[in-house]
């Protein structure tokens, strides 16, 4: 029971990690490199769409994929009651 | 008052702040030498390891780097960022659960072998020591510019700091002085900015001014754009670097980035595992705040530069500038002998050389900012350098008394033996380090490529199957570290020192012969896809899959509940 209960958990975890890690390829590699030629034919305010994401979006993109990370392990951790109490030290 | 009375007084100030907190948090075991008792709040970790991240680097070169480089300077925006993603998502609470001292620790005992291990003292070793020289030469410039001593001179006063507070407070001194440094370079960082950006564009937020437009209502990047091409450089917007060496310069960077000890040592400081994801994001949201400034920086200087000296007669030029030409970092040579400044692409016509360094330092006194602004970049720079530097001579020091004479040569070792040994190895590195910072070898900027370099093509992979391959075995991992180490330094001594085709001279000679035309600052993560593909590979071929105890070692590793202390086993 209880291992199975571990690989249910990380199942989940890997599942996560896919989707997150994509995202992560796309904001950054993708819009940024890959596809900045074809994005900057966009102008949004004074930004050329690529050249932004590659200097600033995905940076924006980067914090905000750790942070839902936390808050998503966070959940997970609390349904397979993997929690550590505060008090732990 | 003069800048040189605000910056004796802002230097003076945050000093005196560094060395309270060094005296108030005196390291008494090796768990509070090495990781700080394992107690630092997610907030604190998070504000300590943007410290000990943005260096000099981040700090005083990169604005500058980008206003020259344009877009392909984003490879450093997205390669020194993105790779918090990694750390956050692959390694860093694995290695919290794992809950040792140093990342040799973990490579060793999970690749149970003690080879393993020093492998990875090597690679920490190396890595760390080439980018503390960079870190004090760092501190040298902002001492001989701003307090007008020569830089021997100012390396020397910065070692003394950083040794009184890293020997005496390791982990935990470190922490809580990188705290304050957080503090004192992002304000330092921001103000100029904020100052410049409203001048430039009305725009407070800088993020935000850096696509606003100028007073005749052009935007500022097409405007830019405009004057870059009229003077014969490439387009601001669009890059010169192909794109395939953008790609894989900012993966190197990234991977490089989730790999190097300094960093991950970092987040065995926490808590728990829940602490390890949050400090994580924290960090990355406080490093963002500069990273996503930097190019705005790089912007507003570009243009205030171009506007200031380009076609303008020498001899009106503000009092910056003899400064900067005092430190022979901006050069004037008049080459029609027409008194006026012509700064263009072109070598034959270019009268101009700007170091690239300067641009952030120059920055505040180019836009008239007040002279209190100028001192607070000078502290800012130095409180940079130093968080950096300290971080890694604690990594530097640990690596030799711990994984070295604890594990290695002296098993016997008490605790109380082990402390005075890493004291004494953090003297060592500080002299080492002092030493490269007075006479920095040539190399410096082909050595940073290496450690990213190294750090991508050894630890990175090796962390990472042992999280998430379980059988992974300590043949597949040794010969991955083993041959993704040799092929970097092969390309870097092939391609940066030119060491196979008669040295130096020839390195320029060689861009055409580069392998899949990625340059050795990008070439780190080739080297880690041959890290993996050697691991795998021998991994399959031995057959001989990590032992039940190790496999189980994994197991627990990856439930983050039941985190002890880091023990000194």
């Amino acid at each position: 029971m209880k291992q199975e209960q571990h690989i249910l958990y990380w199942k989940q975890n890997l599942k996560y990690l896919l989707i997150l890690l994509s995202i992560w390829f796309v904001v950054s590699f993708g819009f940024g490199i890959l596809l900045k030629e074809e994005l900057d034919q966009f102008q949004i305010m004074g930004f050329k769409l690529g050249f932004w994401f590659a200097q600033q979006g995905s940076i924006y993109a980067f914090v905000i994929l750790i942070f839902v990370y936390m808050r998503l392990m966070n959940r997970l951790d609390h349904k397979f009651g993997y929690e550590d109490p505060e008090e732990n030290n | 008052m003069s800048v040189q009375v605000w910056t004796y007084i802002m230097v003076g100030l945050t000093f005196s702040i560094y060395i309270g907190i060094a005296i108030w948090s005196k390291a008494k075991s090796t768990k509070e030498f090495y990781v700080a008792g394992g107690g630092v709040s997610p907030w604190a970790n998070g504000m300590a390891t943007a410290a000990d991240w943005m260096s000099a680097a981040s700090f005083i070169s990169m604005a500058g780097l980008i206003s020259f480089m344009g877009y392909d300077g984003s490879v450093y925006l997205m390669g020194w960022t993105g790779g918090y993603v990694l750390l956050a998502l692959l390694l860093a609470p694995y290695l919290r659960k794992f809950g040792k001292f140093t990342v040799p620790d973990f490579i060793g005992d999970r690749y149970y072998s003690k080879t393993a291990r020093i492998v990875a003292v090597v690679c920490t070793l190396l890595v760390s020591f080439t980018y503390v020289s960079g870190q004090m030469r760092g501190v040298g410039v902002v001492f001989s510019r701003f307090l007008q001593v020569d830089i021997t001179t100012g390396v020397i006063i910065g070692m003394i700091i950083v040794l009184f507070y890293a020997v005496m407070g390791g982990m935990k001194g470190i922490t809580y002085t990188q705290v304050a440094q957080y503090c004192v370079l992002i304000f330092a960082f921001m103000v100029p900015a904020i100052f410049i950006s409203f001048q430039m564009t009305g725009n407070v937020i800088p993020q935000l001014g850096m696509g606003g437009t100028l007073d005749n209502g052009t935007y500022l990047l097409d405007a830019l754009d405009g004057l870059s091409t009229e003077l014969g450089f490439h387009e601001y917007t669009t890059g010169s670097k192909s794109m395939i060496d953008v790609f894989a310069i900012s993966l190197a960077l990234m991977v490089g980035t989730a790999g190097l000890p300094h960093v991950i040592v970092r987040f065995f400081t926490v808590k728990r595992v829940k602490d390890a994801r949050k400090s994580a994001g924290i960090a990355l949201l406080l490093i963002a705040i500069l990273y996503t400034t930097a190019p705005a920086v790089a912007v507003f200087s570009r243009i205030n530069l171009i506007n200031t000296v380009s076609e303008q007669p020498y001899k009106e030029m503000p009092s910056w500038f003899s400064n900067w030409e005092d430190t022979g970092l901006l050069k004037f040579e008049d080459k029609n002998q027409d008194g006026v400044i012509q700064y263009v692409a072109d070598a034959q016509i270019n009268e101009l050389t700007v170091d690239r360094d300067i641009m952030v330092l120059a920055n505040p006194e180019i836009a008239n900012l007040p002279a209190w602004v100028i001192a607070l970049v000078a502290a800012g720079g130095l409180a940079a350098a130093l968080s950096t530097a300290a971080g890694l001579l604690l990594v530097i020091s640990s690596a030799v008394s711990h994984d070295l004479i604890k594990k290695v040569v002296k098993p016997h070792l008490t605790e109380k033996e082990e402390l005075w040994y890493a004291r004494l190895a953090s003297v060592f590195a500080v002299l080492v380090a002092a030493y490269f910072g007075i006479n920095p070898p040539g190399f410096v900027a082909a050595v940073v490529a290496l450690a990213f370099g190294l750090a991508a093509s050894s630890f990175f992979p090796a962390i990472v199957l042992g999280v998430f391959y379980k059988k992974m075995s300590k043949e597949g991992a040794i010969s991955g570290m083993v041959v993704g180490i040799l092929l970097m330094c092969f390309y870097i001594l092939k391609f940066k020192f030119g060491f196979f085709d008669g040295g130096l001279e020839a390195v320029a000679g060689l861009t055409t012969e580069w392998w899949f035309d990625i340059s050795p600052e990008g070439f780190g993560s080739v080297a880690m896809l041959v890290n993996f593909i050697v691991a795998i590979g021998v991994h399959w071929i031995v057959k001989k899959p990590a032992p039940e105890e190790i496999q189980q070692l994994v197991e627990t590793i990856r439930i983050p509940s039941g985190v002890n202390k880091p023990s000194n086993h």
